[in-house]
C-alpha cells in the first residue's frame, strides 16, 4: 500500500484494473492502478491523451461504459467499496459525498432543463430540502458560484449561457451537497485562459471553505503544478510515479516524468527547446509487457520485461513504478 | 472481376440477414420473369366444380370461388405488382433526383419553385392524396403508377437536392467547373453519380413501400380490374370469404405482399449498413 | 408562439387548397361530365358547368372554388343528394373515433416497449421490439386486419362479426359528440358502450399494430442515443434516483425525435383509416369516399380529399407547438 502514516485516506484506489470489450478486441484500459486521496488534499492525476485518466475517474464514480469492466482492485471510499456497491449504496453516495465534474459543461447538462432546476433536483434527491426551500436553496448555490443575477439565471437554459457560466453551474450542482471529494475531469479543457483561471480559483476557494478533497483530472502538467498537493501521473493505464507536487518537480524519478515536465511549456523556456516526447501510447489491446512505457523509453532494459512493476516507495510519499529510476 | 467476386462474397458473408433478403428478391424476380412459363395452372382459368377447395395436393394453395388455382395466381401476379412499384419508383427517381439536383445546384428560383411543389405534395396524406389522383385522372392501371409515382417524388426531390448541396462546394465540382464544363453536364456527370449510394438505399426501402402502396389502392378498387391477378385485389376478393373460414383466399396473395415488401425492406436496411456502418441502429 | 406556428401553417393550408383544386379542374376530359356523374343528361351536364363555372377561366375557377370553400360548401354527392359537407360531419366522429383509439392505443404499447427495450439492450424485450419494428412496417394494414378478423372471429369467436361500429342488436346511443364510447357512457347506458367497444377493438388493434411499429423504433433509437449522452451520465453522477434519470432527463429528451415521427405516422394513419374502414365495414368518412368513389361520385371525394389534408395540415401544426413545448431551443432562438 501507500506507507504514508497517518489518518485513513479519504479514497483508496488500491489495484484497480479495467477492461473494455470491444469489435476489436479487449481493450486493457487500466492495470493495477493505486493511489491515495487524503481529507482536504488537492490531488492531480496527469497523462497525454489517452492515458486512462477519465476511464480512471468514470470507474471511481460507476460510470462506465456499458463495455467496461472492472477486472480487480478496489476502491475504498468512506468505508464502502465502490466497485462492488450495490447501485442505491452507490446513488446514496454520489451527488452527496463524491462528485464529479466533466470537460465540455454544455453537453453535460440537460438541453431542455433549466440549470437551476438540475441544482434543485439534486438538492431534492440528497439534502431532504422541503419543496419551497429548494429553489431558493439553488439560487443561493448559484450566487456561492459567482454566477451573476442569479435568481433569474435560476431558469435559463445551457444554450443560453456561456462555457464558463455553464461550468459553474456544472460546480454548483456537484457541490450543492457539500460533498468530501470532489472528482474534476478536465474541468478547464475549452474555456479560455481567464475563464480557466476563474473556475480553478473558484474550485479552490469552495474546496478550502468545506475542507473537500479534490482528485483533479488533467493532461496539462502545468495546471497541476499551480493547484494541486501531489501529483500522480499515469502513462497507458498504468500509474508511473505519485509524489507530492514540489518534490515531483524538484527529483522526477520516472524516465517519463521527466519528458513530461521537460515538455511542459513553462516561464524562461521557448517553446522551441521543448522536448516532445518520442513515440505514441502502445496499442491497448495487444500483448504489453510489465512496463508500457519501454517502447519509448531510452533507459529500457531486460530487467524491465521481468514481471509484474511494483510501485516503490523511495522515501517521503514518493512512490515510483520503475525498474531502472533516475 | 475475381476481385469483385471475392470481396462479394466477403460482404455477405458478414451480414447474413442481407444475404438472406438477397436471395428471397433473386426469388421475386425469378418468380417475376419465369413464372407465367411455369405455372401449373392458368391463372384465368375458371373451374367452377373446384372452387373453394382449400390448399391440398393438386392445388397448394387451394382454388378461390371461380375455382382457379391461387398459386399459379399468386405467382402470376408477382409479375405485375413488382411492375407496377418499380416503375413507380423509376419516375419517381427520375424526375424527383432531376428536380431537386437542379434545386439544389442552380438555386433561387428554381430552387424556390420545386420547393413549393413538394411542399404542396407533402401537405397532404400521402395515400389520400393517391386515392385523389386516380380518382381525378381515371381508374386505370397507367394511373395507379401515376399516383404512386407523384407521392414518392418529394422523397427523392429532397434527397438529391441535400446531397448535391453538400457536394456543390467541393473540390471536384469547382474543378470539373473551371475546366469548361456547364452546369447540366457537371450535374449530370459529376454530383449525381456520387449521390448514389445513399439514394440506392432509399429506393430499395421505396420499393417495399410503393408496393404497399399500390397493393392498397388495388385492394379498395382502383386500378385492377378482375380477373386480373394482383396480390392487392386478390386479398380483397378474398376478404369476403374470410368471415366464412376461406382462409387461405386471402391470405397467400397477402403473404406474398407481406414477403416482398419484407425482402426489400431488408434489403435496403442491408445496404445502408454496408454504406454507412455508423448508423445501424 | 402558437400564432407565429400557426402562420407558418397557412402556405401549408394554401398549397391544399390549390392542389386539391388542381387536382378537379385541371383534369382531362370534362370536369363537369365529371362532376355530374355518368347517367347525367346532356342539359344536367351544362347546369353544373354553369354553376361551377367551369366554362370561365382557371383564375376565374379558382375564385368560385375558394369562395365556395369559405362557405363550407362542398358541393352534393349525387349518391346520397346530400351536401357533402353534412354527409363527412356526420361520418367524421366514427373515423375519428376509430383513429384516436387506434393511436392511443399505439402510443401506450410502443414508448413502454421502445424504454424497455433501450434499458434492457440484447434482452427479450429488446428482440421483440426490434421485431416488432421490422415486420410492422413490412405488413399491410389490410392483410393484419382480415388475420386478426379470421383469428379472433372466426376461429377463437372472441371478437364480434367485422360489421361496423355496433352489432345488429344493439342501436345507437343519442348523439352528442359522435362517439359511441362516450355518448353511450352520457347516456348512462353500458350495454350499448360494451357493444361498440366490442366492435371497436379490432379495427382499433388494427391500426394500432400499424402505428405501433415507427412510434416504438423512434422511442427506442431515441432513448439508445440519450442514454449514451453527457447530460445522462452527469445525472448518474449526481445519484439521482433511476426513475428521475430515466424518465425526467432521458425520456423527455428521447421524445423530441420520437414527436417529430408523429406527422410521418399522422400521414400514414389518416391514409390506412380508408383501407381498415373498408375491411371492417366502418361507417367513416374513408368508408364514405369509397363508395362514393365506386359509383363515380366525384364530390365527395374531393370533399374527403380537402378534409383529410386540411386535418393534416392541423396536425402537423399540433406537433410543431407540441415540439416548441417540449424543446425551448425551438421556442426561444426563433
Amino acid at each position: 500500500m501507500t506507507g504514508t502514516g497517518g489518518p485513513t485516506p479519504l479514497l483508496s484506489v488500491d489495484d484497480l484494473s479495467v477492461e473494455f470489450r470491444t469489435r476489436g478486441g479487449v481493450v486493457r484500459a487500466l492495470e493495477h492502478v493505486t493511489f491515495h486521496v487524503g481529507r482536504g488534499e488537492t490531488v492531480g492525476v496527469v497523462g497525454e491523451s489517452g492515458s486512462g485518466k477519465s476511464v480512471m475517474s468514470f470507474a471511481l464514480m460507476g460510470i462506465l461504459d456499458a463495455a467496461g469492466r472492472v477486472t480487480s482492485g478496489r476502491v475504498l471510499f468512506g468505508g464502502l467499496d465502490l466497485v462492488r456497491a450495490s447501485a442505491p449504496e452507490l446513488d446514496r453516495r454520489r451527488g452527496r459525498e463524491i462528485s464529479m465534474i466533466f470537460q465540455n459543461p454544455r453537453t453535460a447538462l440537460n438541453p431542455i432543463r433549466p440549470v437551476g432546476q438540475q441544482i434543485a433536483d439534486v438538492l431534492e434527491r440528497h439534502a431532504a430540502v422541503p419543496r419551497r426551500e429548494v429553489r431558493r436553496r439553488a439560487v443561493e448555490m448559484l450566487a456561492r458560484v459567482q454566477v451573476p443575477d442569479p435568481a433569474r439565471r435560476y431558469a435559463a437554459y445551457p444554450f443560453e449561457l456561456s462555457g464558463g457560466l455553464c461550468q459553474r453551474v456544472m460546480i454548483s450542482i456537484a457541490l450543492a451537497c457539500s460533498p468530501a471529494l470532489l472528482i474534476a475531469d478536465e474541468p478547464t479543457t475549452g474555456l479560455d485562459v481567464t475563464t480557466q483561471a476563474a473556475v480553478m480559483d473558484l474550485i479552490g476557494e469552495l474546496a478550502a471553505e468545506t475542507r473537500m478533497a479534490t482528485l483533479f483530472i488533467t493532461h496539462d502538467l502545468g495546471l497541476a503544478a499551480e493547484r494541486c498537493d501531489r501529483i500522480v501521473v499515469m502513462h497507458a493505464g498504468h500509474v508511473v510515479e505519485t509524489a507530492p507536487t514540489a518534490e515531483l518537480f524538484r527529483a522526477p524519478r520516472h524516465p517519463y516524468t521527466a519528458r513530461l515536465i521537460a515538455a511542459t511549456p513553462r516561464p524562461g523556456v521557448k517553446l522551441a527547446d521543448l522536448a516532445a516526447i518520442p513515440g505514441g501510447l502502445p496499442d491497448l489491446r495487444g500483448a504489453l509487457g510489465p512496463c508500457r512505457y519501454s517502447a519509448r523509453c531510452e533507459r529500457h532494459a531486460p530487467i524491465c520485461d521481468g514481471g509484474r512493476l511494483p510501485l516503490v516507495d523511495t522515501g517521503a510519499g514518493h512512490l515510483v513504478a520503475c525498474r531502472i529510476p533516475l | 472481376m475475381k476481385g469483385l467476386l471475392v470481396h462479394g462474397r466477403y460482404l455477405l458473408a458478414d451480414n447474413r440477414v442481407t444475404f438472406a433478403a438477397f436471395l428471397l428478391f433473386l426469388a421475386f424476380v425469378a418468380a417475376a420473369v419465369l413464372g407465367p412459363s411455369l405455372v401449373p395452372y392458368d391463372p384465368l382459368a375458371s373451374n367452377t366444380a373446384e372452387a373453394l377447395r382449400p390448399p391440398s395436393r393438386a392445388h397448394w394453395f387451394g382454388t378461390d370461388q371461380l375455382g382457379r388455382d391461387l398459386l399459379s395466381r399468386v405467382v402470376v401476379a408477382t409479375r405485375l405488382d413488382l411492375a407496377i412499384a418499380l416503375a413507380a419508383v423509376a419516375l419517381a427517381f427520375s424526375v424527383g433526383t432531376c428536380a431537386g439536383a437542379a434545386a439544389g445546384f442552380y438555386g433561387g428560383w428554381t430552387d424556390r419553385i420545386v420547393g413549393r411543389v413538394i411542399d404542396t405534395i407533402m401537405a397532404f396524406p400521402l395515400f389520400v392524396l393517391a386515392m385523389g389522383i386516380v380518382a381525378a385522372l381515371g381508374n386505370t392501371l397507367a394511373n395507379i403508377v401515376y399516383a404512386t409515382a407523384i407521392i414518392n417524388i418529394p422523397f427523392y426531390a429532397r434527397l438529391a437536392r441535400s446531397e448535391v448541396n453538400v457536394r456543390r462546394e467541393m473540390g471536384f465540382v469547382e474543378a470539373a467547373r473551371l475546366s469548361g464544363n456547364g452546369g447540366a453536364r457537371v450535374l449530370a456527370v459529376h454530383l449525381v453519380p456520387n449521390s448514389l449510394p445513399p439514394m440506392m438505399v432509399q429506393v430499395s426501402l421505396n420499393l417495399g413501400w410503393a408496393i404497399l402502396n399500390a397493393a392498397g389502392l388495388s385492394f379498395i378498387g382502383l386500378g385492377v380490374r378482375p380477373p386480373t391477378p394482383e396480390w392487392g385485389i386478390m386479398v380483397a376478393e378474398g376478404a369476403a370469404f374470410i368471415v366464412s373460414g376461406e382462409w387461405w383466399i386471402a391470405l397467400f396473395p397477402g403473404a406474398a405482399l407481406m414477403l416482398a415488401v419484407f425482402c426489400f425492406n431488408l434489403l435496403g436496411d442491408g445496404l445502408r449498413d454496408l454504406i454507412d456502418p455508423r448508423r445501424r441502429t | 408562439m402558437v400564432g407565429r406556428r400557426f402562420a407558418a401553417a397557412l402556405p401549408g393550408l394554401m398549397g391544399v387548397v390549390v392542389g386539391t383544386f388542381l387536382l378537379t379542374r385541371a383534369l382531362p376530359g370534362d370536369p363537369a361530365a365529371f362532376f355530374a356523374g355518368p347517367s347525367a343528361s346532356r342539359q344536367a351536364i351544362e347546369e353544373i358547368r354553369a354553376r361551377l363555372g367551369l366554362d370561365r377561366s382557371l383564375v376565374a375557377q379558382f375564385g368560385v372554388y375558394v369562395r365556395d370553400l369559405a362557405r363550407l360548401d362542398l358541393g352534393t354527392s349525387l349518391s346520397t343528394g346530400q351536401p357533402v359537407t353534412r354527409d363527412l360531419l356526420a361520418r367524421l366522429p366514427a373515423s375519428l373515433e376509430l383513429t384516436l383509439s387506434g393511436l392511443l392505443l399505439a402510443v401506450g404499447v410502443a414508448l413502454p416497449l421502445g424504454v424497455l427495450a433501450s434499458t434492457r439492450p440484447g434482452s427479450l424485450v429488446d428482440h421483440a421490439c426490434r421485431v416488432l419494428t421490422t415486420a410492422g412496417v413490412s405488413l399491410p394494414i389490410f392483410f393484419t386486419g382480415l388475420v386478426l378478423v379470421y383469428v379472433f372471429y372466426f376461429l377463437l369467436g372472441w371478437a364480434p362479426a367485422p360489421l361496423g361500429r355496433l352489432d345488429a342488436f344493439s342501436s345507437a346511443p343519442p348523439p352528442r359528440s359522435g362517439f359511441y364510447l362516450v355518448d353511450s357512457l352520457a347516456a348512462g347506458d353500458p350495454a350499448v358502450f360494451l357493444a361498440s367497444l366490442r366492435q371497436l377493438i379490432l379495427p382499433a388493434v388494427t391500426l394500432g399494430l400499424f402505428a405501433m411499429a415507427p412510434i416504438a423504433r423512434m422511442t427506442r433509437g431515441g432513448m439508445l442515443g440519450v442514454l449514451g449522452s453527457d447530460f445522462v451520465r452527469t445525472a448518474r453522477a449526481s445519484g439521482l434516483s433511476r426513475g428521475t434519470v430515466l424518465f425526467t432527463y432521458a425520456f423527455r429528451n428521447a421524445m423530441l425525435p420520437v414527436i417529430t415521427t408523429l406527422g410521418m405516422v399522422f400521414s400514414f394513419l389518416l391514409g390506412a383509416n380508408v383501407l381498415v374502414e373498408k375491411v371492417f365495414a366502418w361507417p367513416g368518412v374513408g368508408s364514405y369516399a369509397l363508395e362514393a368513389l365506386i359509383a363515380s361520385d366525384y364530390a365527395p371525394v374531393q370533399g374527403f380529399v380537402l378534409t383529410m389534408a386540411t386535418l393534416y395540415v392541423l396536425l402537423n401544426l399540433a406537433i410543431d407547438v407540441l415540439y416548441g413545448i417540449v424543446d425551448p431551443r425551438v421556442r426561444i432562438e426563433s
